[in-house]
């Protein structure tokens, strides 16, 4: 299945980025886990316009509580999340912060949750309130924007696991977010379903937060990396030099991407 | 098949019971259902579909859940009980008649004008004596909990047989003295199973996750109702046997003297499927059952739009 | 034990006018024509011939073998058993007498019959509507006829997850046969009830499992603007075609009970 972009004239992803203009602020975000656990001790992050930062961290570092409030499900009255694009209201969840930023779960099996693929796409654009031809017009995009066009009327369960992640993002690009969050989008694929994703991801014009344990996807796709521990961020900036700092990577439990290749590094 | 082998003697096809039967059972498990709609709309309110549906894919696949028992029979799990102890009645019951639908209309395991029947047998009368029967034991030790839900499973079971032996009676497609011992007979060794899986995955719940099964599921006012409707269902089910007619079917065959009417209800308000004054005539028949669908659609209406009213009331939207 | 995907799927693709009539019209028309076959008397012969030659007419247009409908509506047969005993209650002439004094009647064989075909016919509508209409445009069917919202929306996650969830109980089955090796003549796995405790055990960490995922699923759908209501296209038109399939099918199920009694 070729990978086909082809943007409607009216999309608004084909606008200029503007990449000076930030997307998302957050500043010194605190989160703590109803059962008392400290998940996020004071985090603060600002990605630009059409940045790709990957995010990385061991299991519990705060990962995917972050992203989650990216995405206004864990917001709270006093959310330091600032959105720029977006007057966001953070009266819990409004459905223009849900749309701004398109969030992808790690396994498709949660994010999938219609019968049909062409359902799954469409759920987005129709609970933003959006008239049935252009939710109809949008899905159809979206799934041309993965390679899944003509999927539309099969069955989630019978799509592979590379395709039902491809599936998984267009159900988020439906909505044409400013940005999008993908947890673990490599996890589990085999090595062709990998490559097929990782040029969709370089494809997209989307600012990017992914988090991975991927540090080849790292290397190969983001420019910028984030390490998370404990709640904290203690790294941001670029990939090429953190990933050379084999003292910072082992000291969270990371692993450089050319440790088992030498002869590359 | 060898996907539902336990659910097949429980699950009735169409054609096995007759439209009267079918219709009053669809009208109770109607009026239960939109209270368990009513009531888990206003508990759970928008995290519902996701809960229920999952819930409902879960009661089906642990249904293939099988444990060997002997001369390579199996014992298999048919979930009522666990889905109403731990998910409490109303959702409980959502989820079976999830399950129920889905298995009749995917897999033709039970039938479409019987569902209603099938709903009562397989969610209402097994979910809610199971979980009355649990509700014994509040405040009790944890062992004697646990005693109380294997007894409160293997009784759904053995319940439910029960009455889908009156319902084919009635319905005179079997001779209860013979179907009667036979499924109540076969149902009281499944239940058997039932009891010991239900009770270990309460027991793994409780070490796993407690909180699941602390007391939050309460049935609310309208518990008492389906008790209620139940009783009469029973009631009314019996009173042709219990009348000095030990075997309704032969009951039915002697009074009307004539076997091509032996699978209409003898019912009173209409007898033998016919209108009075009209004679024993086919018009007469059909405009029988013609009125019958039309006082249980007209109850299934009022009822329904009292519900409506009270959840208008209740919620803000 | 395993259970593939296409286990489940009842749905035969295809292309004929029957796979393109409106599902509302093919789940009335079915569910009328079942209501009317549960109508029709003992011993109406022909009227079961006819029945079942229209359901094969409808098989055949639906370009589907007629023997596959057959074979899938063969599931209901173990519930004979309970009616089998019609044969013997029912007071008639003698056609056969058996061990035990057991009597076939003629009666009674007339009334299991009866049961029997009836009982078929309305399988094979069944099975001949779920093979001709996918399952989501069953549940786009169900909920335009004005089933409640909710219901159709949990039958739906449920048809969703259904694959997912026993998917993960043939992992959990093969895990258990894979530890469970026993010589050949030997009994595996200790008593019945510990048999049985693993199996509740399997059952109370899939429960514990799903309860977890719905959370998730629940999570997924906030960030896609879930906020409690359920929205769905609306992907069907009735074309003339689908009227007159539904007016005429309705009629002639009805006549049949109609001849059936006058």
């Amino acid at each position: 299945m070729p990978v086909r972009h082809e943007l409607p004239p009216d999309d608004p992803v084909t606008e200029p980025i503007d990449s000076t203009a930030p997307v998302v602020a957050v500043d010194n975000l605190v989160f703590n886990y109803p059962d008392g656990f400290p998940a996020l001790r004071g985090v603060s992050l600002t990605l630009m316009a059409g940045e790709k930062v990957a995010l990385v961290g061991p299991n519990g570092a705060g990962k995917s509580t972050l992203m989650l409030h990216l995405n206004g499900i864990l917001g709270e009255e006093s959310s330091p999340v600032k959105v720029f694009r977006v007057v966001f209201v953070p009266e819990l969840i409004s459905p223009e912060f849900a749309a701004w930023s398109g969030l992808v779960f790690q396994n498709p099996d949660d994010q999938l949750f219609s019968p049909t693929v062409f359902e799954d796409v469409a759920f987005g654009p129709l609970h933003m309130g959006l008239p049935e031809g252009e939710v109809r017009q949008r899905s159809t995009w979206a799934l041309e924007q993965v390679g899944m066009a003509g999927f539309g009327d099969r069955l989630s369960h019978h799509l592979s696991l590379g395709q039902k992640k491809r599936v998984a993002i267009a159900t988020v690009l439906s909505m044409q977010p400013d940005i999008l969050v993908l947890d673990e989008p490599t996890a589990g694929l085999d090595p062709r379903g990998r490559r097929q994703l990782i040029s969709l991801l370089r494809d997209l014009p989307q600012t990017m937060l992914i988090s991975t344990h991927d540090m080849l996807l790292v290397y190969e796709l983001f420019p910028r990396t984030v390490i998370m521990d404990e709640g904290l961020i203690v790294a941001d900036g670029s990939t090429i030099e953190l990933l050379e700092d084999q003292d910072l990577l082992e000291s969270h439990g990371l692993e450089s991407p050319f440790t088992s290749f030498p002869a590359s590094a | 098949m060898t996907i539902f082998p336990a659910g097949i003697l429980m699950h009735i096809p169409d054609g096995f019971l007759n439209l009267f039967v079918s219709l009053a059972c669809w009208a109770i498990t109607l009026v239960v259902l939109g209270m368990a709609i009513a009531n888990t709309r206003r508990d759970f309110d928008e995290r519902l579909v996701p809960l229920a549906g999952i819930m409902a894919a879960f009661i089906f696949a642990a249904q293939m859940i099988n444990f060997p028992v002997a001369g390579g029979t199996s014992g298999h799990f048919i979930g009522a009980a666990l889905a109403f102890i731990v998910l409490g009645p109303w959702l409980g019951l959502l989820v079976m008649t999830a399950v129920i639908a889905v298995q009749a209309l995917l897999f033709q395991d039970g039938g479409i004008v019987v569902m209603g029947a099938n709903i009562l047998v397989m969610g209402i009368i097994p979910g809610f004596v199971a979980y009355y029967i649990y509700r014994l034991g509040r405040g009790r030790s944890w062992s004697f909990q646990l005693v109380l839900a294997g007894v409160a499973a293997w009784l759904s079971v053995v319940t439910a047989a029960t009455v889908v032996s009156l319902l084919l009676a009635f319905s005179g497609t079997s001779s209860l003295s013979v179907v009667l011992p036979a499924m109540v007979g076969v149902h009281a060794v499944i239940g058997i199973g039932e009891a010991l899986i239900t009770v270990a995955a309460l027991a793994f719940i409780h070490q796993v996750r407690p909180s699941l099964l602390s007391d939050g599921q309460e049935a609310g006012k309208g518990g008492w109702v389906v008790v209620g409707l139940a009783i009469a269902l029973v009631i009314v089910l019996f009173a042709p046997f219990a009348s000095g007619h030990p075997d309704g079917l032969e009951w039915v065959a002697e009074t009307t003297g004539f076997l091509g009417t032996a699978q209409d209800a003898p019912y009173s308000i209409l007898p033998d499927y016919t209108i009075p004054g009209l004679g024993e005539t086919g018009l007469s028949t059909i405009l029988a059952g013609v009125i019958g669908v039309l006082l249980v659609a007209g109850l299934v209406f009022l009822v329904a739009r009292l519900l409506q009213r009270r959840s208008q009331d209740a919620s803000t939207i | 034990m395993s259970f593939h995907a296409s286990t489940f799927d009842r749905y035969l693709a295809g292309d004929s006018a029957v796979h393109h009539l409106d599902p509302r019209v093919k789940v009335v028309v079915a569910v009328v024509f079942i209501v009317c076959i549960t109508l029709l008397p003992d011993g109406a012969w022909w009227l079961y011939a006819l029945s079942f030659a229209l359901v094969m007419g409808a098989t055949l247009a639906a370009e589907i073998s007629p023997w596959l409908i057959i074979r899938r509506s063969l599931v209901g047969l173990p519930f004979l058993l309970a009616a089998v005993t019609v044969l013997f209650t029912i007071p008639g002439n003698s056609l056969w007498t058996g061990p035990f004094g057991l009597t076939i009647t003629d009666a009674g064989a007339m009334r299991f019959g009866s049961i029997v075909l009836r009982s078929l016919i309305s399988l094979q509508t069944a099975v001949l509507l779920t093979a001709t209409t996918s399952f989501p445009d069953i549940l786009h069917a169900l909920r335009h006829l004005k089933v409640p919202d909710i219901l159709v929306s949990v039958i739906a996650f449920m048809y969703r997850y259904l694959f997912v969830l026993t998917d993960e109980v043939s992992r959990l089955l093969r895990g258990r046969a894979a530890r469970s090796a026993a010589l050949p003549g030997t009994k595996s796995g200790g008593n019945l009830g510990w048999r049985a405790s693993v199996a509740g055990n399997m059952a109370g960490q899939l429960m514990i499992r799903s309860l977890d995922r719905s959370d998730r699923v629940y999570q997924a759908m906030l960030a896609r603007g879930y906020r409690g209501q359920m929205l769905t296209l609306k992907p069907h038109e009735m074309r003339p075609l689908d009227w007159t399939v539904l007016v005429t099918g309705c009629l002639i199920a009805v006549i049949l009970p109609v001849i059936g009694r006058l």
